[in-house]
């Protein structure tokens, strides 16, 4: 969708072209996720999740789907959503800790596990968002994750050969966004959804806060609209904090 | 002999001025509480924040700002966040200047597993094998033996490996050790622990040379 508008500029009438990303809702948004898909989640622990894109995919309950994201959720949030209907066939994380049913499931054999370093999974996201097909990292070298990998000898120390992730959709959530998909995220639950942007074929967003162009100041923009295909406001949005710390007040 | 609090003392004595440090989770978060405060340091977490602070006030938590081992933190003044890529070219790169981490199990030859117990726990590695395959300076906090009382000090991992030949030092509730190429070399004794003890509890191949002060906590 090419929308055009004008406006005036020193006296001259001028026209300003913005590509307008924005979705209905949710639905709308997931148009087109199918069985056996392979799909990428920005967050962290609970952190930064896509709540309402897995809500709707849990509604859909397609199934057969490989998920790459950094954790598998908790037992009743999150990933964990998805775990708990069977929909996913395969996770590729770095971390599962927090998941009674993830470990069931994988122990059983029923459920598909690749456990790869933190960095080098966002390495793979940023590959593949930069056109990389691939990269050496020295993470991993001498332990399992090597096996089946080229290793190389670069300035005397060992390196693993990793691969750009290829998925089909991205789901990522972001603080504030505009109707042209530049996004602005908020503290740590950044993390890993700008790598994410761009990542996949079709990358969607879900923003708290949905903006017409010209509010968010373009020097603050931690991902241009390039990389977002379909924004939304989600509807509703939880966001559990998975470890309450706090410290008394004197 | 020193509880976990007292690891993470002796350990906050390593840390020193202009560090970026990054602590994993267990007795290394308890680290950032003994830091002299005369001196310049900022932590790091890897999940995309420099300039950590303490646990927030009651009421105060923010669901968007957690550290590795997703509880809820603060960020003191001149703090950053930044995405997952970038932490990890901080730590692959070399940016940050120590590393402290657990371990299940530390080989003589520096070799760390912390990530797997095949059959039984399978958590994932999380930032640790991009930690210890690019750090320069690792320091692994454990106890000394295993809950079965078997030394976690051994002449090679039995558990699947996190990273090969790159721990530098231990500190464990029995002793600090250095790693050289002919084994774990005894630096420190703990309060009240002798150096039978210790030899009665490391597995792998112990140096012993001259004295060995105790330790100053």
């Amino acid at each position: 969708m090419i929308s055009a508008f004008s406006f005036v500029f020193f006296g001259k009438q001028i026209f300003s072209f913005m590509i307008n990303k924005t979705v209905a809702n949710v639905s709308e948004a997931l148009d087109g996720v199918k069985d056996n898909m392979t799909f990428v989640f920005g967050g962290f622990g609970l952190s930064g999740i896509p709540e309402n894109s897995i809500a709707e995919l849990v509604k859909r309950n397609i199934k057969g789907l490989t998920c790459i994201s950094n954790n598998a959720g908790v037992d009743d949030f999150g990933l964990g959503l998805l775990l708990q209907q069977r929909q996913i066939k395969k996770m590729i994380s770095s971390y599962v800790g927090e998941n009674d049913e993830f470990e069931r499931q994988m122990l059983s054999g029923e459920l598909e596990v690749e456990l790869i370093p933190q960095g080098t999974l966002a390495e793979r996201c940023r590959a593949a968002q930069a056109g990389i097909p691939a990269f050496y990292t020295p993470a991993g070298y001498g332990t399992e994750v090597e096996e089946g990998k080229e290793t190389r000898a670069f300035n005397g120390k060992m390196h693993v050969l990793e691969h750009a992730f290829d998925a089909d959709f991205g789901f990522i959530k972001a603080w504030k966004g505009d109707v042209a998909g530049n996004l602005v995220f908020k503290g740590t639950a950044r993390n890993f959804n700008p790598n994410m942007c761009g990542a996949a074929k079709i990358t969607v967003v879900e923003v708290e806060e949905l903006l017409p162009v010209g509010e968010l100041d373009p020097n603050q923009i931690h991902i241009p609209g390039i990389f977002v295909q379909r924004i939304f406001k989600g509807a509703h949005f939880e966001k559990r904090i998975e470890q309450r710390t706090v410290r008394p007040r004197k | 002999m020193l509880d976990k609090t007292g690891i993470a003392k002796r350990i906050a004595q390593e840390v020193k001025d202009g560090y970026y440090v990054n602590l994993g989770i267990g007795i290394p978060t308890l680290v950032a509480n003994f830091v002299r405060e005369d001196i310049e340091v900022e932590f790091q977490s890897e999940n995309g924040v420099l300039g950590m602070g303490p646990f927030p006030f009651e009421g105060e938590e923010d669901a968007d700002i957690i550290n590795a081992g997703k509880q809820t933190i603060t960020t003191l003044p001149g703090a950053s966040f930044f995405d997952s890529a970038m932490s990890f070219s901080m730590i692959r790169g070399q940016h940050v200047d120590l590393t402290i981490l657990g371990a299940m199990e530390v080989s003589e030859n520096g070799d760390i597993a912390n990530w797997k117990i095949p059959g039984k726990m399978v958590k994932g590695m999380g930032g640790a094998m991009d930690l210890v395959a690019s750090a320069e300076n690792i320091i692994v906090a454990m106890m000394h033996t295993n809950r079965a009382g078997a030394s976690k000090l051994l002449k090679s991992c039995s558990l699947p490996l996190t990273g090969v030949g790159c721990v530098k030092k231990i500190v464990t509730n029995l002793a600090v050790l250095e790693v050289t190429e002919d084994g774990f070399k005894l630096l420190e004794r703990a309060p009240g622990v002798s150096v039978e003890d210790i030899e009665k509890a490391t597995a792998g191949n112990l140096i012993i040379e001259g004295n060995i002060p105790e330790m100053k906590i």
